[in-house]
């Protein structure tokens, strides 16, 4: 089979995952879920860090690793910035609240 | 060629980033989803290093720790009240890094000439472009939300042709890049779509720029996609696209609770439409009431609805609002918030704010469950909120929020506004039912008041 159908098949296919999943989120959790999608794309760290890797100039050198800074703020960032939001609400809610008032 | 067990670690990786999306749409699950997509994240960048031979290793894991120690103060230190903004911006460099690879990727293929792949080329050029309006389009978004930037739709002469020129010749370059490969194209690109960037957001309103925020991040994912078919990295693709799709699907769904289309969001105001009206304060005259009357109303109330909006968070009078309400309730009245699906800047921007002030899940009712209270209550207090209650949006065609699905506090029996001053809310239109007659409005900020008010029920 041709390579290139093979990628097309995974394109395809992620669309209809990407949908689905999140078909029945509630307008509650937009917010947070737009906020954990953001940090997921932040994982073109990978592909910045192949670049970077594979950098053969001072000038492709530096910018690859800007890359890598700028992803990684993405990555990380929103990750820990969405945690923030969720710990709000969610699971374990109830807990949460007490402790926090045992430790003011 | 990739060793196989990098290739499955990137599998699972992948499964990580749909299982944390999953488990993001649910309340329940969404905390556990969100550290989900923190191991795929962490899988793929420890096996990354296996994949081929890396040079600059150690400039790399500084970069990496660069950028770790800067998005976690970011995102630690930022006020709730802002965090779309630093949303926004983690997705404005996101973007940015994903053209900056596919610019890197371009000077690779460049000196291949014809035997480069024509179909990596045109992702390459995909990539660069998109990431630069996702870049560029995000740090106006950011300038509007900080409010550096006015909020209104900013339009000049011309701006549909520069729009839709620039568009033409992005398309021409990304041509220019399958047939003649040649950095230079790329660098032009890059500018190009840091311009069109800037010529798509500054036409849209400041209500309407949560929107963007999410369309924004769906051409991030997209583009992060694209540069993983250039990378021939199945893991980019498969987790770019998954954003793409559901960012897209997201800004859908968002554009609706607003009662909004996506296009009207982005090329409303070029049309001339009426969001542009209504920016002088009114004179009619209005209603005020000191804290004292609105202490009587409140207290000897049966039910009594609250309606935060974006004013109480700024104010930081959550807090106070919370005691109130505690007080109200050790009285007998029944209360309940009533939180509108974009109260606050985004979609439930306000339940975070709320219960980050450690208001009680079940007091937040959602629109269509307490809407059909409304006639019942006997007082609904607006705290920092204009739009959402607004009833030009059931009555007025005209009207930029016509359409737009509104908390019917106009069928209650009082109203009671707490307002910084006359100025108009986020959409720039003006609110009918400030000036009915069973209507009265506290004027200050809002904490202040809050503050006045609490010590007034107290004293009942």
């Amino acid at each position: 089979m041709n390579e290139s159908i093979v990628w097309l098949t995974i394109f395809v296919l992620s669309i209809f995952v990407g949908v689905e999943v999140i078909a029945k989120v509630s307008s509650t959790l937009h917010t947070p879920l737009m906020s954990g999608a953001n940090a997921i794309h932040g994982i073109i760290l990978v592909g910045a860090i192949l670049v970077t890797g594979a950098a053969d100039s001072t000038v492709t050198l530096v910018v690859g690793l800007a890359a890598v800074v700028l992803a990684t703020i993405n990555l990380v960032g929103g990750f820990v910035v969405t945690d923030r939001m969720l710990q709000m609400f969610g699971g374990a809610r109830r807990p949460e609240v007490t402790r926090r008032e045992d430790s003011a | 060629m990739i060793p196989t067990w990098v290739a499955l670690a990137y599998l699972a990786a992948a499964i990580c980033f749909i299982l944390a999306l999953k488990g993001l749409s649910s309340p329940r699950t969404a905390r556990r989803g969100n550290l989900i997509g923190v191991v795929g994240a962490a899988v793929a960048l420890v096996v990354v290093f296996f994949e081929g031979d890396l040079d600059h290793l150690v400039p790399i894991l500084v970069a990496i720790g660069v950028g770790t120690v800067a998005g976690v103060v970011a995102a630690r230190q930022v006020q709730m009240t802002q965090m779309p903004q630093l949303v926004a911006l983690f997705n404005g460099v996101g973007g940015g890094a994903a053209a900056l690879v596919a610019m890197l990727e371009l000077h690779e293929l460049a000196p291949l000439g014809d035997r480069a792949e024509g179909f990596a080329l045109a992702a390459t050029a995909f990539t660069i472009v998109i990431g630069s309006i996702s870049f560029s389009g995000s740090l106006v978004t950011f300038a509007k939300l900080q409010e550096l930037i006015t909020t209104r739709p900013v339009i000049f002469r011309g701006l549909p042709i520069a729009f839709g020129g620039s568009l033409l010749v992005a398309v021409a370059l990304a041509v220019l890049v399958v047939v003649e490969p040649a950095i230079g194209w790329g660098i032009l690109l890059a500018l190009l779509g840091l311009a069109i960037g800037v010529l798509l957001v500054l036409p849209v309103g400041g209500a309407d720029v949560p929107i963007v925020i999410s369309l924004l991040n769906a051409f991030t994912g997209l583009s992060v996609a694209a540069g993983g078919y250039v990378l021939d990295n199945t893991l980019l693709l498969v987790a770019g696209t998954l954003v793409g799709a559901s960012g897209t699907f997201l800004t859908k769904l968002m554009a609706t609770a607003m009662g909004r289309s996506l296009l009207n969001t982005l090329f409303g105001a070029l049309k001339g439409g009426s969001t542009l009206g209504a920016s002088v304060m009114s004179d009619r005259p209005v209603r005020s009431a000191g804290p004292q009357d609105v202490a009587i109303l409140l207290g000897y109330a049966q039910r009594v609805i609250i309606v935060p909006g974006y004013g109480l968070a700024v104010a930081q009078a959550q807090h106070t609002l919370r005691e109130l309400v505690d007080l109200l309730s050790s009285r007998g009245v029944d209360v309940d918030y009533a939180i509108h699906p974009v109260a606050g800047r985004m979609p439930g921007h306000m339940n975070v704010l709320l219960a980050e002030a450690q208001v009680p899940y079940e007091q937040l009712k959602e629109m269509d469950d307490i809407n059909g209270e409304f006639k019942q209550a006997d007082v609904v207090l607006v705290v920092g909120a204009n739009d959402v209650v607004n009833p030009a949006a059931r009555s007025t065609p005209g009207a930029p929020i016509y359409g737009m699905p509104i908390l019917h506090a106009d069928h209650a029996k009082q109203v009671v506004f707490m307002k910084r001053s006359m100025r108009p809310g986020f959409a720039g239109i003006e609110n009918e039912l400030l000036f009915d007659p069973k209507t009265s409005l506290l004027f200050g900020d809002a904490k202040d008041s809050m503050s006045k008010l609490l010590n007034a029920v107290k004293a009942l």
